[in-house]
């Protein structure tokens, strides 16, 4: 796309040469590097386009097109496709778009999903999603966000906000037909591959991974399976070792971020045993990275499981969190530890009030239930 | 392309600011007007002289005051000459009000 500055005119050139692979390569064979390929044979395409579309360069911002003769398919050059797609990500996540732009086009242009699919995955209709990948698209022409890897200066915020969108696909798509979760860790993956020196994105991915091994094991039909009760023979053992393995990477990369610290307190928790003292301690650290009452919670958690209940109350007590369900479970679930039953009571009660989710009221109907 | 930065400064940013750091502010927008890329610069005087006009079913109101009532206020601007968007707002973060409480607004200008 940077070799051609219009965004739709690289799209369009895309689908012509997918077009023209699938006519070819049964005839054919495939070629040794058909990503090389696809792109090889979509600027001949677009370079056929814009010779015949040159009048109306004045209206459009095409970049200058180099008179180059057709590109020889270089059948073992795999740089323009590795530098393609790092510029391509910054560009979409450019903190210039508005962020439900940003998701969208990532989705769109990294992803490869349809528009349609995109709506589903977030609710939206159709029209709205197209209006909003439009909005970013305009926005990219007419302010020339350039199609480029940050400069230094720039450099740290813009991948955390590359990492904070794909984190987002992760965690907010509703999926539907599309596995967003699986997207989400894909495109943390190619991120790894182009980036391999960063270590809060083998922290990212890694973080994703060990939820996304246990999918099969975290419903019991419709109710939600805590993590200590869980099937483990339905964890996805193959997807934590490689999570494992690039956190491993992660932190002989000297990584402490807040990606790696999570990666590694799930990755503690997927153990048989889990050493609770240590993850209290990563969570501290999260805590001190973050200023988040919300990790400050999950720490109270680790340390009741350490052993201490009452010193986790004490903690969570400080917390100001009033509108959040989970402070209100885990003061239940505290409190009953504690046998203090009534209070456990009111506060199940005051988390059932907060939350919609019909899994969780049934999960803590039940906790109720059994006070 | 050219962009236009608009500035917009905190109200009382500067009080207990002492002479060192605001020459060295000065010094800083000084230094931003005279980049080659610098088109055009204006400092505006303080809100207390601004007058705003409106015209409604052909008559003029005109009153004391800025256009809006809003928290930052609107002091100055820069046009630049700048290659993409990143540069321009490269630009802009170097700009002092936006480190004292304030903000720049950074747009292309239409260009005829």
């Amino acid at each position: 796309m940077g070799f051609l500055g219009d965004f739709e005119l690289a799209e369009d050139a895309t689908q012509d040469a997918f077009a023209i692979a699938a006519e070819r390569w049964p005839r054919d064979g495939v070629p040794t590097n058909p990503a090389g390929w696809l792109v090889a044979t979509a600027r001949n395409r677009a370079i056929d386009r814009i010779r015949r579309a040159r009048t109306l360069a004045e209206k459009t911002r095409l970049l200058d097109v180099p008179e180059a003769a057709e590109d020889e398919m270089n059948d073992s050059d795999q740089s323009p496709i590795a530098d393609e797609r790092l510029e391509l990500i910054f560009t979409c996540c450019h903190p210039a778009l508005a962020t439900d732009g940003q998701v969208a086009l990532t989705l769109r242009a990294l992803g490869g999903l349809s528009t349609e699919e995109i709506a589903r995955a977030f609710l939206v209709s159709e029209e709205t999603m197209k209006r909003r990948l439009s909005r970013a698209k305009a926005k990219i022409k007419a302010t020339n966000i350039p199609f480029s890897v940050p400069s230094d200066h720039f450099l740290p915020d813009r991948l955390q906000a590359v990492l904070a969108v794909i984190y987002l696909i992760y965690n907010e798509g509703y999926g539907g037909r599309v596995d967003l979760e699986g997207e989400a860790i894909r495109l943390g993956r190619v991120l790894v591959e182009l980036m391999p020196d960063e270590p809060e994105v083998y922290g990212l991915v890694a973080l994703m991974m060990l939820p996304h091994a246990r999918r099969e094991a975290r419903f019991s039909g419709e109710d939600l399976v805590l993590l200590a009760d869980q099937d483990r023979s339905l964890w996805d053992a193959e997807e934590i070792a490689q999570a494992r393995e690039l956190l491993d990477r992660a932190l002989a990369l000297r990584g402490r971020g807040p990606y790696v610290i999570q990666a590694a307190i799930a990755s503690l928790q997927t153990q048989e045993e889990i050493d609770w003292p240590q993850v209290a301690a990563l969570y501290a650290q999260l805590s001190q990275l973050t200023g988040s009452p919300v990790v400050e919670l999950n720490r109270a958690v680790a340390i009741a499981e350490a052993g201490s209940p009452e010193q986790a109350l004490a903690l969570v007590d400080q917390l100001d969190l009033e509108g959040y369900r989970y402070l209100h479970s885990t003061r239940g679930e505290l409190l009953r530890r504690l046998g203090r039953g009534d209070e456990a009571r009111e506060a199940y009660g005051r988390a059932l009030e907060l939350t919609s989710s019909e899994p969780e009221r049934r999960f803590l109907r039940r906790r109720i239930d059994e006070l | 392309m050219k962009y236009a930065l608009l500035i917009y400064e905190k109200p009382g940013a500067l009080d207990g600011v002492g002479e060192e750091e605001r020459s060295s502010m000065y010094g800083e927008y000084l230094a931003l007007a005279e980049d080659s890329r610098c088109l055009e610069g204006a400092q505006l005087q303080p809100v207390t002289t601004a007058t705003t006009v409106r015209v409604q079913n052909g008559s003029t109101l005109t009153t004391d005051g800025p256009f809006a009532d809003t928290k930052e206020v609107f002091g100055g601007y820069y046009v630049f000459e700048a290659g993409n968007l990143d540069e321009a707002l490269e630009l802009a973060g170097r700009i002092p009000a936006a480190r004292y409480g304030g903000a720049v607004e950074v747009r292309p200008v239409v260009e005829r």
